[in-house]
């Protein structure tokens, strides 16, 4: 059919379209004179290796890896528990919990920085990943657990009840029965978590001081300019600083949109 | 297994969970609060009890009712047009037959980057003499150069606009999702009733989306009262403070003039807005009942 064949380019080229900004910078970042402009007359890395070699953006990346890791790994551990005992088990006060849980996902980070930060220099934890990890961390946790106790819900309790049957012990279910079910679930938990501590600023701007601990994002923000901006080399940085999510996020779209909708859509 | 060692079990999952959160969420929470009532300058080593006059100050404050309307323009204005381009984009998308999986990631590009890598490439693609908008605007009128980020009349509308860029295509990802879930039958017996395209979206399309368009409004809603980065990154709230949402206000309250007293009176506005905006959101769809 030629006119659907119209139509889906249409649509192609719209999206394509949108993607322009991205791409504008991509351009940027490729020229060696800064100016997209210039980008057919030849591509340039020089502005990555003027990054890569001379600027605060490697050792900002390898702190946002680690922290953006231990985040994720912390919050599905403490996550995973915790939505069991409340998609499961029997907990007193178990509804005043999950509403306590759910309005403290909707809370801006810009509200609790203040005594976050009195804590984090009270521990003497002031630029270091650890203060940004347990910044994250209470942030990331209440989503987790919801999302995951919406995922272990949707799991037919027959399934776990069949395993005990079997004579499995309770955790050897769990583990055996349970989780490889909810694998997928705690994927997509894990993704969004992950996307939230790389992509996380407010936080992190305000607990790192040094490029011990600075991540990419405030790296980026702070990326320096000695007479002029450097527009090809924040460019550059630019795209080094995406492209840790934007792989994630391609390599498991799936379990993306499964997490976007999961939680949230009780039909 | 009996119910008192389910009710262990379930203190023991729960435990860590709960300890850590006590730690990182519950107690700044309440401690918040409490520096709120306070008159707090760590440099000057002042920490008095002032009760609510950090409140009252506030209620006095321009800047503060000024921030109160740029946030609630910022989010009126730009909830409004993601919602309404997000649906015609999944729309779009419902009808197209290959290269789906295409569309679906570069869509997925712009919401995945970092606020402020958004924020850096608008600051660039705005640049009054080399980005991408004037030269653009210099195709159609020669001479003119507008100062996106620096002329008060534009700043804003320049702001929301790199907002709606990166946070349309979650809600056409949303859409999409249950527009997919829709059986073909639905529309099939609509085109036996002779229901035309548009009909068809009014009367079908849209209350099938209604759920979903309300999760959306409230996620939006609720990132757009709590937008940070964009606005630091490209105006830093200026010129004139023309972008200076409450977060920004609450921030450089706290950071910059080093006030932790009054700045968190803000930061409990904010925070106060926001959950009870959620909280509002949950009550009107019935979903506390999901709880």
């Amino acid at each position: 059919m030629r006119s659907s064949g119209l139509a889906d380019a249409l649509v192609l080229g719209g999206v394509t379209l949108y993607a322009t900004p991205v791409v504008w910078q991509l351009a940027t970042s490729l020229t060696a004179s800064g100016d997209p402009a210039d980008v057919m007359a030849g591509l340039s890395l020089a502005h990555y290796r003027a990054v890569l070699g001379a600027s605060p953006m490697p050792r900002a990346l390898a702190n946002s890896v680690g922290i953006a890791a231990a985040v994720t790994l912390l919050a599905a551990a403490l996550a995973a528990p915790a939505a069991y005992a409340l998609a499961r088990l029997p907990v007193a006060g178990r509804r005043l919990l999950l509403v306590g849980i759910v309005l403290s996902t909707a809370l801006p980070t810009v509200a609790t920085v203040a005594p976050l930060y009195l804590i984090v220099r009270a521990l003497g934890l002031r630029d270091t990943w650890l203060a940004v990890i347990l910044a994250d961390t209470s942030f990331a946790l209440p989503l987790s657990i919801w999302l995951v106790v919406g995922f272990i819900r949707e799991i037919p309790r027959e399934l776990e009840e069949a395993a005990a049957v079997d004579g499995a012990g309770r955790l050897a279910a769990l583990r055996h029965v349970l989780l490889p079910v909810l694998a997928p679930g705690l994927a997509a938990a894990s993704l969004l978590t992950f996307l939230f501590a790389w992509n996380e600023f407010l936080l992190a701007y305000t607990f790192t001081a040094t490029e011990a601990s600075r991540t990419a994002p405030v790296a980026l923000a702070l990326f320096p300019g000695v007479f002029e901006t450097p527009w090809g080399d924040i460019a550059a940085a630019s795209m080094l600083a995406s492209l840790p999510p934007v792989l994630v996020v391609l390599a498991l779209r799936r379990h993306l949109v499964r997490g976007l909708l999961a939680g949230s859509l009780k039909e | 297994m009996t119910a008192r060692g389910d009710r262990r079990l379930a203190w023991v999952l729960l435990a860590p969970a709960l300890s850590v959160l006590a730690v990182v969420t519950v107690y700044p929470i309440v401690r918040v609060i409490a520096l709120s009532l306070e008159r707090r300058v760590p440099i000057f080593g002042i920490a008095d009890f002032v009760g609510l006059a950090n409140y009252a100050f506030l209620a006095r404050d321009g800047a503060f009712w000024g921030a109160m309307r740029v946030t609630a323009l910022f989010t009126v204005v730009s909830v409004a047009a993601e919602l309404v381009l997000g649906v015609a984009a999944a729309v779009a998308l419902r009808a197209q037959r290959r290269g789906v999986a295409i569309s679906l990631s570069l869509l997925l590009l712009p919401w995945c980057l970092p606020g402020v890598v958004t924020g850096r490439i608008f600051e660039w693609i705005y640049h009054p003499s080399a980005g991408l908008m004037n030269r653009l605007v210099a195709v159609v009128v020669a001479s003119a150069q507008p100062n996106w980020l620096g002329d008060p009349r534009l700043a804003l509308p320049a702001v929301i606009a790199a907002d709606v860029w990166r946070t349309t295509p979650f809600i056409a990802l949303l859409v999409y999702a249950r527009l997919v879930g829709v059986p073909a039958a639905v529309y099939e017996a609509a085109a036996v009733d002779g229901a035309g395209r548009g009909a068809t979206f009014w009367r079908i399309t849209l209350p099938l989306l209604r759920p979903v368009l309300l999760v959306a409004l409230l996620f939006r809603t609720l990132d757009a009262v709590r937008a940070f980065d964009l606005m630091f990154i490209l105006t830093g709230g200026g010129p004139a403070g023309v972008t200076e949402t409450l977060t920004l206000y609450a921030y450089r309250s706290l950071f910059q003039t080093l006030q932790l007293g009054f700045g968190s009176a803000s930061a409990v506005v904010v925070g106060a807005l926001v959950v009870a905006l959620a909280w509002g959101h949950l009550a009107a769809t019935g979903e506390r009942d999901a709880v």
